[in-house]
């Protein structure tokens, strides 16, 4: 089926969603997602960032739908005319759900584990205002340990659904899940029900803000100040590949391998995350490839010739070298 | 090119009889000498005296207390990452419960440190700080005989309770009106009745 995203066409399988097909194309049309999750079954549907103008519905019905659809949970159509961010009203229409995430956001970034590495933080950046027109008081909740290693702090909380997901589809006995609604809704472990489940840990990598934190790096250091390298094990439960994040030394935290839209290639275990903190339990691979533009690439000059062939192309541009003048 | 008119040819004349008794040199040179002693000296008298510095000078930094006496800064880092000479160093503890009036937030720096030696005084670490926690202030940093006392800990850099360090000249308009804004949780102080719980 063809379909056209910001005036790009790309042929993609039956049952393909706008996301992604639009992921397919790349990032730079790729709309933003804090609930979907591509290894969660039923993820996506409830955060509203991925909204989308469908200017033509299909080849057949060539309409424009009326509002604004959630790209993560609407499949394509032969003929179907898209436009993201080469559309005005959708980038105006994300700016307000931005607005809407963001109203009972305590956004106290300078004391949350997550930052650096939060996708709240580069939407707010991205597409939000800079003050809030919000005055009222805005909810807080006590934090909660979930066990002997997750931190609920539900004040962050933006109801995504993803660990509640995770808790429903990788762990066998489901013991968390949002309870009340609406402006009451909270995520819950049913009367403080500890997760023990092997794989309970990943709700903490899902997790797209940092209401769900490792209590075992909690505070430790900022994201930006530690060295990511890939490293692997031998585990019987899960694949055994992590990131590990290295500060000096010293293991501070484990994690699974965040791919570029932030979502982690394998799930791992429990063992691995939070057990194995010495240097001698892993085989390390190399250094992790960060984002020229993320901060946690801040000081760390292991993707040096990325960065060699960006300012060549860059010079390029401008005229300063000419390559191959010679016959 | 040229950048002045102050340049001279050197010539190399046989001396006059006047020049080689070298009196007239001796007693010009001495007239030069005595004529100073009546004019303003360009120098002052420091300590006694100092110069007037700017409110903006950017000198020794302060960690600031808020109303309450408590430290503002939470060891966010913002400033660390900022710095270009990689000058400060920081290590970030949790508030344990009864030590509300000792920090602001839940998490503070229980080791702050700046290397004095390293710093070129940019200010960045200013800039960057969102909790109006660190300010350059216009003291110097004092002379000392070792390196190491060059590494200013929380015990130089935060202020005395009962000595603050007055930084209102700094805060520019746009800062102060920011600080206005109602229901910005920056600006508030934390107040458990207030609290909202569901
Ligand atoms: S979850 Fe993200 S946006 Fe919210 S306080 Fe933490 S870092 Fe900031
Ligand atoms: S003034 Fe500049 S160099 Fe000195 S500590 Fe601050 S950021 Fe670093
Ligand atoms: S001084 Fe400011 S910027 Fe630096 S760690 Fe403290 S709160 Fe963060
Ligand atoms: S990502 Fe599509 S609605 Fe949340």
């Amino acid at each position: 089926m063809k379909v056209t995203i910001d005036g790009i066409t790309i042929d993609v399988p039956k049952g393909t969603t706008i996301l992604q097909a639009a992921r397919m194309i790349g990032p730079e049309v790729a709309p933003p997602t804090m609930c979907y999750y591509s290894s969660l079954k039923t993820s996506g549907g409830y955060c509203r960032t991925c909204i989308v103008k469908v200017t033509q519905g299909s080849a057949a019905n060539p309409n424009p739908m009326p509002k604004p659809v959630a790209s993560c949970r609407t499949e394509v159509m032969d003929g179907m005319v898209v436009e993201n961010v080469t559309n005005n009203d959708v980038l105006e229409a994300r700016k307000g759900v931005v607005e809407f995430l963001l109203i009972n956001h305590p956004l106290d970034c300078p004391v949350c584990d997550q930052a650096g590495e939060c996708h709240l933080q580069d939407l707010g950046y991205e597409h939000g205002l800079a003050t809030t027109r919000y005055e009222f008081p805005r909810r807080e909740f006590d934090k909660i340990d979930i066990g002997k290693y997750i931190k609920l702090h539900m004040t962050r909380c933006i109801l995504c659904y993803r660990c509640v997901k995770v808790a429903d589809q990788l762990t066998d006995k489901r013991v968390h899940g949002v309870i009340h609604r609406g402006d009451a809704a909270e995520i819950s472990t049913y009367i403080e029900n500890v997760i023990e489940n092997d794989f309970s840990g990943n709700v903490i990598d899902v997790c797209p803000v940092g209401a769900l934190t490792d209590k075992t790096f909690r505070f430790k250091t900022r994201v930006w100040f530690t060295k990511p390298v890939e490293a692997s094990r031998e585990c019987k439960k899960c694949t055994g590949r992590v990131r590990l994040w290295y500060k000096g030394d010293e293991i501070l935290r484990v994690t699974g391998r965040k791919d570029q839209w932030g979502e982690v290639e394998d799930f791992i275990c429990n063992e691995c995350r939070f057990e194995k903190k010495k240097t001698s339990d892993w085989k390390i691979e190399g250094p992790t490839n960060v984002n020229r533009h993320s901060v946690i690439s801040q000081n760390h000059y292991n993707n040096l010739n990325e960065l060699k062939l960006q300012v060549l192309k860059q010079q390029k541009a401008l005229g300063f070298i000419q390559i191959d003048k010679r016959p | 090119m040229q950048l002045t008119n102050r340049k001279v040819v050197v010539s190399h004349k046989e001396l006059s009889f006047a020049e080689r008794m070298y009196l007239p040199a001796v007693a010009k040179g001495m007239a030069i000498t005595l004529s100073h002693l009546f004019k303003k000296s360009p120098t002052i008298d420091y300590p006694k005296k100092t110069r007037p510095m700017s409110a903006t000078y950017r000198g020794r930094h302060v960690l600031k207390r808020d109303e309450n006496g408590a430290e503002r800064c939470v060891a966010c880092g913002m400033c660390a990452v900022a710095c270009p000479a990689e000058a400060i160093t920081i290590v970030a503890a949790e508030r344990k419960k009864g030590e509300e009036h000792l920090y602001r937030e839940e998490k503070y720096a229980s080791s702050f440190e700046i290397n004095m030696l390293r710093c070129i005084f940019c200010g960045l670490c200013e800039d960057a700080c969102p909790k109006e926690a660190i300010f350059l202030t216009d003291r110097l940093v004092d002379a000392e005989f070792e390196r190491e006392d060059f590494i200013y800990g929380k015990e130089k850099l935060v202020e005395k309770i009962d000595k603050r360090i007055d930084i209102t000249k700094r805060q520019t308009q746009a800062v102060l009106d920011f600080k206005k804004i109602p229901g910005l949780r920056h600006n508030t102080l934390f107040d458990p009745k207030k609290q909202v719980k569901h």
